[in-house]
Order: structure tokens, then sequence, then C-alpha cells
């Protein structure tokens, strides 16, 4: 009667359990002994745990094993727990106090006993179970003897896996076999846990499991040994299958195809590929160069064999390697490398495997994300304790404001003492000042917005660092220009006079267009605009006026509608409305047709202007020659170029290619990271000068200008032609990937979650006044260490997303 | 000249309301503000400045009545600091618990009042300065006796409020703005309660109380302050309360007991004869006897016995159990428990009724303070406290300034179509946006885990917009309260204290209660900012069923600010940078800044450009290097010298380039003759 109702209640128990374990797990059979060897099937395989009914110990073997039901079941066998009850006959009961013992069968054959402490957990039992299924396909040797036995045995005949695991069942081991299960019959399978027999084929981390691949297929001649790879991952069950498909596709392949479209299981395993450029004349050269390679990233990369000569897409002309990410958006990489041993190197560096966790306790390196990456934050933090004659700048208040800028012509410059960027311009404000100092009428004056952030946003002022020029009766006027001393500069000269300035007489405007009238502003305007209109266009003065207050600061412009302006506009063979451009450079000066014109346009005449046909190129300047959106056609120099080269391409310009491109001239002297540039075109830094083509706007690709030819017109003319019909190999292909974040951040919502799952012990909660002090004092510590250790979790937000829909496909607790 | 304006104005209105009533129909207003306390004052300033059409009506015939009379002890417990070491006036702000908003800075409250804890008496100066310095149309000496409701399918909201002055003159309103307070004091009903004296009525003379037992009901702030003044003269205070003595310090919670009235507990616990005891009011009963002495005995002894029965006859806790601890006589008892707000006045059909939730106390209303029952009805101030009782500071001026500020901008939105005010900033000025606000705004600050600043994104998350205090439990509602669009995902910055941090009975000095870890910033326990990302805007139902302790709905990412001591989160490395990357990754772009020589570089050899480049060089504001500030890049190697490049390359050919392998380039051939070398190691 009470054994009875014990059954009951066990049984009651175990409904609740399965109820439980229902959502995520498939449910343990329970059987009687009678029961459970009835339904033995033949040829299946089968393992059951014998217990005693009333065992309550056991429940952890019975977690494991009911873990391990669904894995099992993917090989074919079922798992059950055996009830046995005290009057139980069945032998593999056994008697009541032993312990008691899983036991596996194929069909109704008992074919190994386990005790219960060799199934410890998952990996175990199902390393255990396939290691006893698989008895024929892994032969476990502990000598190197052994090994070379079984090694001959398949030499011609099949090839080999070799590995090294520390102990059996080990998530290793389970790995290892089932692979076995899968290539069982193609690959001979040997396993070791000897640490002798791993350091006799050559590798000395016993720490850690191994596993070879043993070319022996290839090998006829008995004597020789067969040629071994070993796989660079950690074992696992996916990196394992990823590493012998890999043995099985062909060492080399040779291809004629862009690139761009070649793809491999390389590509679908997630490697890269790798193609050795070759050409008719050095192909058998360049073949056994490959081999050599593809022997050497084997499991790594795919090697291919590209032939250049039957190639219909063009490769850069100096490439010899072409490099393929598996992942799908990013272009091919060409390269210009040195050696052979580059090529391993720099697949290995780049390889991008995407690592998949399987491991958690995997030592990977994690990137320190307190390391400060941005430029600008960590120049002004270093250069914190240098100190800047700030005092020949004004520093304004609240109070001082509005009587300072009303008081006199004043330069406001608003920046924030926290912000980098706006502490990194106040540097070049401090230059201006420091140029100006005594010279200039204007006051230069700052306001720390983090002091006075009312008065800022009561001047409009929104982002920092900004700069606003106030004069006596006018609207304040924002600088938007390059955030330096010159441009600065430039502004706040150009602006002592008025936008458009007004021109009293013909004798005055002639001085203003031939540069006399404001001598020392000519400096900072290569242009002088005049605007002639006779005294009753008023229409067109006003949009005049408009143009040339827009253009405040950059371009001095002026306006003279005397009388007497059409002495002037047949001077200069203009009918009035006009504008005469005076460039200050050659003394030239062009007339335009200002009837009809809007304000916008006239803006638009000037600036297009100011521009130079062949100007040097410098950090400031390029933005206003990149709006073209043309080819750049750049020529690179250390110093200041040959007039003959100048020439040469202005002549180029004026006769047929002045609206293809953009052409330039870079001063390395000048801009001194046009060598950065350079090197990224070609690797290295050519012999210059250099002329290249640019193409930002397209496609990205970048020409150079053979350097063996001269640089003269002819040659230009026929290079330009021969890139048109795309008769000339580009050198470089420039990346057109977005900016990603260049580290990941610390990923809180899983630390949170991680927490709620389990709360750590005690203060970090604040759960307060818990123990004694004095007695945890040193626990506390130790725990502190423990925490700081944890790695630290690192996941971009494309994880998150993962997470956040996993998540949403639970239940809400909540709810 | 807006003084003068604002005189005409009210000169005007003094003549409407001298025809209106001779005409016999309603004044009709758009807005009607009940109350000229300081939320009332505070919502009149912000209509005032929107130029609307309003109204205050203050019964009293000063603005600030309360203040005249309460705290009776004439301590205001809300801080005036006058100095922080720093001058920015938002900043400020976080320190000055009594100022209202307004743009002059005349009205500030350190202006009004030298002392750390200020006089009642100069609010009460404040507060009128404050209404005549706005020139706020404030009716004094209007008593609003009856609220009620008038269908109207043309009104704003349906239906127009009816107030009714006390001498039966009609206002007709589009909305009402009740700021009324908490006014009428509680009252805990039980046998022999009559014998209690108010704090409304009690004396403040010390004098009075010399010698004397004296027992107080109440433990908040009211209850202590009352203690504190005649602590020194009784023979001893005892304190009685339902539940234990709440410390603000430990809760960060303003409205629980402040250190400045805690004399008492120093005395208790310091084994002077004062003492503190918990017990639910309602079992209790007073009896007064022959002698006019009180005595605490349970109610249920009252009940068994003939309610007609002498005093001496009564039975008393300590005639069985010698050791009850209230059986001394007392002399006087002191009621303290607090106040709740007037009902009477409201109409049914406005449906305004109380909360349950914290007994009968505050009315029932949403988290944008609009009432539950009735539609254009909002409760400022003190009244509208339900909102984050015990947790924030929306009870008290220096928090519900900027919940009366929120409540104006959704009514801005809502009435006149003038959608929440907001900033637009291209992407690269995100962090700097976030971390001027959380190093300034006070309206965060104060209200923390209430009012929170949202950044919405536009499309391809290129810009946002910037909106400040913004009511973060109507957050699915965003898009119909303030007309701004969420489609592009959106970030929420709300201040923090630590999950575990507050609460009645922690204690809040515990070893290692601060963190300085980046990696850690999520335990912080100080006050810190908290930014949620969303990649869509989270329904209703997500916002009601957050998850436990959880301010908003489970977000896509969040960051938490490391705590600072000193409230100064402006460290590059400790403060800006880990949300930079946070953001960085939320958006999955590059947020750093680059210098225009590192612009150029990129223009050139990418066919995409960093968003700072990309919005600054490229639009020619490029940000140029120093001579100075190039030396440290090129120390630190975030930087290269690129003057010395060609050099070092041309010497040993061994310089790499992190991005490209340097050497010189081989044609294929000259590839097979470095092999040759290698051929061996197969």
């Amino acid at each position: 009667m009470a054994s009875d109702l014990r059954v009951l209640s066990s049984g009651v128990f175990f409904v609740v359990m399965c109820i439980l374990y229902k959502s995520t797990e498939d449910p343990l059979p329970e059987l009687s002994p009678q029961n459970y060897l009835s339904t033995l099937q033949p040829g299946k395989a089968s393992l059951a745990y014998f217990c005693h009914i009333d065992f309550p110990s056991t429940s952890v073997v019975l977690d494991q094993l009911r873990e391990a039901v669904s894995p099992l079941q993917d090989y074919g066998v079922s798992v059950a727990k055996v009830n046995c009850a005290e009057e139980e006959t069945s032998r593999y009961c056994g008697k009541e106090k032993e312990l008691l013992k899983a036991y596996l069968f194929r069909g109704n054959v008992l074919l190994r006993e386990f005790p219960v402490d060799t199934l410890f957990d998952v990996n175990a039992i199902v390393a255990h179970v396939l290691f006893a299924l698989l008895f024929n396909e892994v032969k476990y040797i502990t000598t190197l003897e052994d090994l070379q036995n079984v090694e001959n045995t398949v030499k011609g005949k099949a090839d080999m896996i070799f590995s090294y695991v520390r102990a059996i069942g080990t998530p290793e081991h389970r790995a290892v076999m089932g692979a076995a299960f899968v290539y069982g019959t193609t690959y001979q399978f040997v396993l070791t846990t000897e640490t002798g027999l791993l350091e006799s084929v050559g590798s000395e981390d016993i720490e850690h499991a191994h596993l070879y691949f043993f070319h022996c297929q290839l090998v006829s001649d008995l004597a020789q040994p067969c040629r071994r790879t070993l796989m660079g991952q950690p074992v696992t069950t996916l990196n394992i299958h990823v590493f012998v498909k890999t043995m099985k596709a062909p060492l080399l392949t040779e291809v004629a195809e862009d690139p761009q479209q070649v793809s491999t299981v390389h590509l679908q395993l997630g490697l890269p590929l790798v193609f050795i450029v070759s050409q008719k004349a050095t192909y058998e050269a360049d073949r056994r160069t490959a081999e050599w390679v593809a022997w050497h990233l084997l499991g790594k990369a795919g090697v291919l064999l590209l032939l250049r000569d039957s190639l219909e897409v063009s490769i850069p002309q100096y490439t010899n390697v072409v490099f393929k990410r598996a992942e799908k958006e990013v272009p091919v990489e060409f390269l210009v490398l040195p050696d052979v041993d580059s090529i391993i190197s720099y697949v290995e560096n780049h390889m991008h495997l995407e690592e998949i966790p399987e491991n958690e306790d995997s030592d990977l390196e994690e990137p320190d994300l307190d390391i400060q990456d941005d430029e600008v934050a960590e120049t002004v933090y270093r250069d914190r304790k240098r100190e800047l004659p700030l005092e020949l700048t004004v520093e304004l208040t609240e109070e001082t404001f509005n009587a300072t800028v009303v008081a006199s012509d004043s330069v406001v410059l608003f920046y924030a003492g926290w912000q980098a960027v706006s502490m990194a311009f106040l540097q070049s404000y401090i230059d201006v000042a420091v140029k100006l100092k005594g010279t200039s009428a204007v006051l230069l004056a700052r306001i720390n917005c983090a002091d006075w952030s009312d008065v800022c946003s009561k001047q409009n002022v929104t982002a920092f660092p900004a700069v606003k020029m106030y004069k006596k009766g006018e609207n304040p006027v924002s600088y938007a220009g390059m955030l330096g001393p010159e441009g600065l500069l430039k502004f706040i000269q150009l602006n002592r006079i008025s936008c458009p300035v007004n021109i009293a007489s013909v004798q005055e405007a002639e001085e203003y267009l031939n540069g006399e009238l404001y001598e020392d502003l000519v400096n900072y305007s290569s242009l002088s605009a005049l605007g002639l209109f006779s005294p009753t266009m008023t229409v067109a003065k006003e949009d005049f006026t408009e143009a040339g207050n827009y253009l405040k600061g950059c371009v001095l412009t002026g306006i003279y509608s005397g009388e007497d302006a059409w002495i002037l506009a047949n001077k200069y063979a203009a009918t009035l409305p006009a504008l005469l451009l005076a460039r200050h450079e050659d003394g030239k000066i062009e007339s335009v047709p200002l009837a009809g014109t809007r304000a916008q346009d006239v803006v638009q005449m000037v600036t297009g202007a100011a521009r130079e046909t062949f100007p040097e190129i410098t950090v400031e300047n390029l933005p206003t020659y990149l709006r073209l959106q043309k080819p750049l056609l750049i020529l690179f120099s250390d110093g200041s170029i040959n007039p003959q080269y100048r020439k040469a391409i202005l002549t180029l310009v004026e006769h047929e290619h002045s609206d293809s491109f953009t052409p330039g001239w870079l001063n390395l002297k000048n801009t001194p990271v046009g060598r950065g540039v350079l090197q990224v075109y070609f690797g290295r830094l050519p012999p210059l000068p250099l002329l290249v083509l640019v193409n930002l706007h397209s496609n990205g690709q970048v020409f150079a200008f053979p350097s063996d030819r001269p640089i003269n017109e002819q040659n230009l003319a026929l290079w330009l032609k021969k890139l048109k019909v795309g008769l000339e190999n580009h050198i470089k292909i420039l990346p057109a990937q977005e900016w990603k974040p260049p580290l990941p951040a610390h990923d809180f919502l899983s630390m949170m979650d991680a927490a709620a799952a389990q709360p750590p012990p005690g203060k970090a909660l604040g759960c307060g006044k818990a123990a004694p002090v004095q007695e945890n004092e040193k626990e506390q510590h130790e725990d502190e260490l423990a925490r700081r250790k944890e790695p630290v979790e690192t996941l971009r937000i494309k994880h998150w997303n993962r997470k956040e829909t996993e998540k949403s496909l639970r239940p809400h607790k909540e709810l | 000249m807006s003084l003068s304006a604002a005189l005409g104005g009210s000169l005007g209105l003094l003549v409407c309301l001298a025809l209106h009533p001779a005409l016999g129909t309603h004044t009709k207003r758009d807005y009607c503000v009940l109350g000229a306390g300081p939320a009332g004052l505070q919502m009149a300033a912000f209509l005032q400045r929107a130029g609307r059409d309003y109204e205050v009506f203050e019964r009293a015939p000063a603005a600030g009545s309360f203040f005249t009379r309460y705290p009776r002890h004439r301590k205001l417990i809300s801080i005036n600091k006058r100095y922080t070491g720093k001058r920015n006036a938002e900043f400020n702000l976080r320190h000055d618990w009594n100022s209202l908003l307004s743009p002059d800075p005349r009205l500030l409250f350190r202006h009004y009042s030298r002392a750390y804890f200020p006089d009642a008496g100069d609010m009460v100066r404040y507060l009128r300065d404050f209404a005549d310095r706005l020139g706020l149309r404030v009716q004094y000496n209007t008593d609003i006796v009856h609220v009620t409701l008038e269908k109207d399918r043309r009104a704003w909201n349906g239906h127009y409020f009816i107030l009714t002055n006390q001498k039966g003159q009609l206002y007709r309103c589009s909305v009402l703005l009740v700021a009324t307070g908490l006014s009428v004091p509680n009252h805990v009903d039980f046998p022999g309660s009559e014998h209690a004296e108010g704090y409304e009525s009690v004396s403040v003379d010390p004098e009075d109380f010399v010698g004397q037992n004296v027992l107080i009901l109440g433990r908040g702030n009211s209850a202590f302050e009352t203690a504190e003044n005649i602590l020194g003269v009784t023979n001893f205070i005892h304190m009685l309360s339902r539940s234990r003595v709440r410390l603000s310090w430990a809760t960060h919670y303003v409205g629980d007991l402040r250190a400045i009235n805690n004399g008492l507990l120093d005395t208790y616990q310091l084994k002077s004869l004062d003492g503190l005891l918990e017990s639910d009011l309602r079992d209790l009963a007073i009896v007064k006897d022959a002698r006019g002495k009180f005595h605490i005995t349970l109610k249920f002894f009252l009940e068994e016995t003939n309610a007609s029965q002498s005093a001496n006859a009564i039975p008393l806790p300590q005639d069985d159990n010698d050791n009850f601890a209230m059986r001394v006589a007392y002399d006087r008892v002191i009621r303290c428990l607090g106040w709740n707000f007037d009902f009477s006045i409201f109409n049914q059909s406005l449906r305004l009724s109380s909360g349950s939730e914290f007994g009968k106390k505050y009315p029932l209303i949403r988290a944008s303070y609009e009432s539950k029952g009735s539609r254009g009805l909002f409760i400022l101030g003190t009244a509208s406290h339900s909102v984050d009782y015990r947790k924030s500071a929306g009870g008290f001026i220096h928090g519900f300034r900027y919940t009366v500020r929120a409540v104006h901008r959704l009514l801005e939105h809502r009435h006149h179509g003038t959608a929440w005010p907001c900033t637009e900033h291209p992407i690269t000025q995100l962090t700097n946006s976030i971390v001027r606000r959380i190093n300034e705004a006070s309206g965060l600050y104060q209200m923390f885990g209430v009012l929170a600043d949202i950044i919405l994104l536009k499309e391809n998350a290129t810009r946002f917009e910037y909106l400040e205090e913004f009511p973060m439990q109507m957050l699915a509602q965003l898009e119909t309260l303030t007309g701004r669009t969420a489609k592009h995902g959106l970030f929420v910055i709300n201040m923090e204290y630590g999950k575990n941090f507050s609460g009645p009975d922690k204690d809040v000095f515990f070893q290692d209660r601060s963190v300085g870890h980046t990696e850690d910033a999520w335990q912080s326990n100080f006050l810190h900012p908290v930014i949620y990302y969303y990649r869509d805007l989270p329904t209703e139902q997500e916002v009601r069923f957050r998850p436990a302790h959880w301010a908003l709905p489970r977000p896509t990412a969040i960051h938490h600010i490391v705590e600072d001591f000193l409230t100064d989160w402006t460290a590059p490395v400790g403060h800006i940078l880990p949300l930079r990357r946070f953001l960085e990754n939320c958006l999955d772009t590059d947020l750093r800044s680059f210098y225009a020589e590192s612009c150029f570089l990129f223009a050139l050899t990418h066919r995409k450009l960093p968003p700072f480049c990309q919005q600054g060089y490229l639009q020619m504001q490029g940000l140029m290097s120093t001579q100075s500030l190039r030396e440290h890049g090129v120390e630190s190697g975030l930087l290269r010298d690129y003057a010395t490049m060609g050099q070092v390359l041309e010497d040993s050919g061994q310089q790499h380039d992190d991005q490209e392998p340097v050497g010189l380039p081989l044609a294929t051939g000259q590839l097979i003759q470095s092999l040759s070398s290698n051929k061996e190691e197969l």
C-alpha cells in the first residue's frame, strides 16, 4: 500500500517534470523493464537508464539524459528511463544498493554498459554512445606504431582524419564522433588521448584538442608519408565540417572570369578566395606558386589561378594577387604583394572568419573599448596642459555679451569647454588673434557656451564651434568656412569693408579692379568682382547686392552705378548691367552680362570664376573642386611643378577634355598628406612627378599615367583616349564601404539580463548592510576581481537585434 | 516694453469684466487657471508668453496665500543654493528649488533670500513679484465655488468648463488648469480624534509646551517640523504613525523626512526621552480624563464598553499589559497627517475622482497631467503628484515648474498647431547634444524618471530632432502629443538612480556604493544619465506592461553613463567615449571627429566619407589641426607624420601602413623567384 502511494506520487512528479520540460525538450520516455525490452527494434540503437523508482539522487543524471534525448535522436538513437520496481527481476536492474547503470542496445543486443559516472553531461553521453556505435569506423590508438599501421593500410585508398582529444567524453570528443558519424565511411578516423602520440605527430600544444587531415589517398609509395594538414580552428562540430569540406574541394582551380563573380565552396563556408594572377609567359611558374600557396592555405582559403590574358574584365596593372572576402558585399581587393609569404600572412590577417561562440571560455582578446580612437578628442586631451595666450581674446559673459557686441565690431567664437572640436578650433582662433594683434579694429571675443548656454541659444548657436561677426547696424554674419586660421583670417579681413562695397567713381573702380584700392585685402581674395549698373537699374542692383551679401567674407565684391558707368562698360566690352571679374594673379579682367541674372546665379558665377582652371589642390580647397563631381586629374609633385607640365595639361583642357575631368596639381611640400594618398594608390611612394586620374564619383577607379612616358600633350591625350575606351588598366579601385562603428559598445542590456538571471552576491546591487564588513572585505575584493575578469559583453547591435527577436518569441513574464 | 503691453492687456481685461456681468453672459476664456500659487503662476507665465487668452482665479487677495500660513514654523525645506561654482543658469536651477521659470533673471529666488532654507515669507514676496513683474492676469478675491461641464460640439474638447465664483458670476473656459494644491487637512477618524489639535492651528510658540508630554500623530515633515520647534521645552515627544519613518536621503524623495527636520530621530536614538512608535491610528482611541490629560487606548476596548462611561472606566492597554509603550498620559495630542486635494467644487459631470492607490489625496490623472475623467482638464502643481508620488519631484516647485511647461507644450500643439519645440541637428552633433543636456539640464535632473529628452532620428539617420523634457510615460503617444514623427528610431535620455539603491530601509552609505569603471556603468547607484534606444516607437501596451522596476519598455539597446561624484559628465574617455560607441553601434556608423587632413585623405581614397567629414569638410567647414595638435596626434599613433613619411619609406622600406601592405611591388614573375627559397619547406 505504502509503496503504491510512492509510485503514484513519483509518477505525478514525473508528469509534472514532463510538463515543465515539454516546451524545450523531448520527453524522456519512462518504461518498465518488460515494456522497454519489448520496444527494442532490430538494427535500432537505444540507450536505457535503469533506476529504481524511488531513487531520488539520480536527478542530475536524468537531467543530462533528458537533454541528450534530442541530440541522440539526430543519430537515430532512442533514449529511455527504465523504472525498476523492487520486485523486478530483470538483470539490468541490479541490486538495490548498487549504483545503477545505463545500457546501450542495438536491436536487443547489448553493446555497452556505462557506469553512471561516465555520463556526466550531455557531451559525454553523446560521445560515449557514438564511440560505442562507431567502434569500427573510429580506431582508438595509443602508439605511433598504431598510427603508422593505420596510415599504411589507407595509403592510395583513402584519406585519414586523426584527432587528439584530452579525454573521452569531452565536448571535443563529441564533435569528433559527430564528424565520424557523417564522414566515417569516406575517411578513416583515428582517435587518441595520448599526449605522446600527439607530440610525435608534431604538436606540442597538448592542452587543446587537435585534428589533422592526412592526405593519404594520393600517396602510392608506401615509404612516402602522407601529407598532413592541421585544422587551425578549435575542434567543434561546425569547424570540423567546414574543414573536411575544404579538404574535399580541389586544391587549385583555374579561372578566367571576373573574380567578383567567381564562387566556390570556400565562399559558401565563409572562407576567402585568393586569386594568383598569371599570364601566359609565366604560366608554369605561376601554377607552381599557386600550388604552394594552396597547400599552405588549405583549410583557410580557396586558391585559384586567374588567367589574366583570357580575362574579359580589366584588373589593375600591377596586381599579382586578388583577394576576395567571404562577406558578400565587400568588393574584391587588388593587391600587389612582394612574395608568397606575404600572401599567406595577408590571408591569415584578413580572414574575418566569423567566430562561432561555441566555446564560451575562449580567451579571445577583447578590444579595449576605453582607448580613445577619436583623433580630435585624443589630441586635444593630450594638449590640455599647454597654456594658450587666451588673454588676446575677450572672454564674454551673459552680462558683457550684448554691451561688447554693440560697442565695437567684433568677432565672437562660441565654443564649449568640454567639446574637443571646439577646443581644437580655439587654438586656431587664438592664432588669428596673435596675427591680428594690434592691427585690427575688430575685437576678437569668445564665449564658453558650457557656461552661458542661454546667450548662445539666444544667438541661435545650436552647434559648436560657431563664429559670428557683429557689426554695427548690420545683422550678424555666421562664418561658414574651414575651421582654421587662414579661412577665418580671410573672413575677418574681407569683412572689414562692406560687401558689396560702394565704389564712388570710375577712377576708384579702376583702382578697385587692379587691386590698388584694397591692396591689403587682395591677398585674401584672388578675385575682385564689380557690378556695373546704370542708376536706374534698381532691380538688378538689388539682386547684385544680395549676392554680395551672400559672398561676404569669401570674395571682394563692389558695386558702381554712376551715370558714367557706361565708360567702364565700353572699356571692357560689356553692356550694362555687367559683371567685371578681375583676377589679381594674372591681372586679367573678364566681363559677363548681368541682364536678368538672379542673385543666386550671380553667386554661382563669382564662385565659379574664383575657381582656378589648374589649381594647386590643398586640404583647404579640395572640397571646392570635389563639388564639380568630375574625375580628378592630379599631378603629384614634390615641390613646385615644371611649367611645361602645366602648359601641357592646360592646353589639353582648353582643347578637348575640359568637361570630362577637373585638373589640378598637388605639392607634397605644402600638402604632405598627399603622400598618404599615393601610398594607398600604389602601396608605396612612386617616383614623382606622377599624374593620376581618380574617378571618385562613379566607380572609384584610379589610373596612373605611365611614369616612363614623358608628360606632354600628345601622350596625355592618347592616354585619356585609351582610358575612355577602357584600354587602360586601373591601378586601384577605391572602396565604397560605409563607415561602420570602429569598435563595439558595452552591451549593458545583456549584462543586466545576465545579472537578473542570477543575482551576483551582495553589494553590487546594494543589498546593503549584510554581514560584518571586516570579514567580508577580502571576499568582496575577490568578488571584485572575479567580476572584472569576466569577459566584457561586447556585441554589436546586429547581435542585439537577434537577441531581441528571440526574446519576443518567448512568452512575456510580465503578462 | 513688454510690461507696458501686458498692462494694456490687463486694462482691456478689466473693461471686459465690467461689461460681461452686465450683459448677463459668461466671461469666455480659452484657458482658466485655478489658484495663483506657484503652479498656477507658472502656467500663467507660459500662457502669457505664448500670447494666449487666459485668466487665473485666486480666492485670496494676493498670490501665494498658502505660504502666508504654511509651513507653520516658516522655514521652507526647499534649498536655495546661491553658489554652485558654475555660471550656467540652467545648471544652477538644479540646485535652486524655489524659483519659477521665467526669462527674467531678476526672478530668481536667490535674489529674495540669502538663507539656504529660506523663510516662507520670502516665498510669498517672490510669488507676488513674479505675478506683478510678468504682468500675469490674475483675478484675486475670486473664489471659484463650483465647476461644471457644458457640452458643446464646437468647443475644443467637446465641452466647456463653467466656473461659478462666490458672487455667482460665470466663466466659460475651453481648458481648465487646476493648480489648487492640497488644501484640505487630512483627518483620520478614530474615537477621540476631536481631542487632537491640527497642524494648521496648533500654537507655534514653544512657551506653550513647556514641561508637557506631547504626542504627535504623523511622521511627515510637518510632524517633525512641529516636534523640532518644541523639542527643547517638552518633557518628551512621542510620535505615532502607521508605518516606519522614511528618510529622504535613503529614498531620494524630497517629500520624505528631510535631515533638517530630523532632530527628534537623533534624540530618540541617543536615549533621550523622545520616541517614535508605529501603529495604525484607526485602531486607537484617545480618552480624555478628568484632569484633561489624554490616554491612548485601543478602539475595540472602547467598543466593548459603553461610550458614555467616564474616562476612568475605559479599559487601557496597560491594565493588562503593564509595560505598554504609551501608558503615560499626554498633555497634548497634535495631528500632522498631511493634506488632501479639495474635490468639493467639482461637479460629478467632470468625473474627477481620487486615485485609489494613495488614498484620497490626489485626483486621478494621466502621465500627461490630463484628468482621466474629462478631456481638457489638467491638474498642475502639488495636486498632480500622483504621477510620481514618492519617486520624483513633481509635487514640489522644483519639479512641477517643468511638468507645467510640459503641459503647456502639449496644449500649444493640441490647440494652436505649434509642434513641440525642438532643435534639428546633423548626426555629427548627436553626442554633443546629449552631453550638453545631461550636464546642464535641470528638468531632467529634477524630474528624473518622469520627464525625459527625446531624440527623433530622421530618415537614414543623417539628422535628428531634439525634444526636451517630454513626459516619458506618454512615449507611445509621442507623435500625437508633440506633432513630431518618430518613424526612424529614437533615443530617450533619462536620469536614474541605481535600480535597488533607493528605498526606505536602504543603507545608502554602504561600502563600494559607487562604480567608476565604464563597463560597470549599468550598476551605477547615484543619479546618472541612461539612454534608451528604440528602433520603433514603443506601443502603449509595451509602456504599460514594461518589466518591473524599468522606467521604460525594454529598449533595443541601453547605455548608462557611469555615475559621477561631481555630476559632471564631460570626461573624454570616462563619459563621452562610451556614449559615442553606444550611439555609433545603434546607428551603425562612425561618429568620430577628424581633422581636415584626414578627411582629405579619405576623400581621395574612399568613395564614402564618415559623417563628420561629409557634413564638415565636404561642406568646406573642415577642422584644421595646429602644429601642436598634430604632434600629439603622431605621438598617440592616431595621426601620421606625412612630411617625414617619404624618407622613412625610402630608407628602410619597412614602414607598415595599417591598411595597405608596403614594399616594392613585384610583378608576378618576381613572385616566383622568391618562391624558390621557400620550396624546401614543402
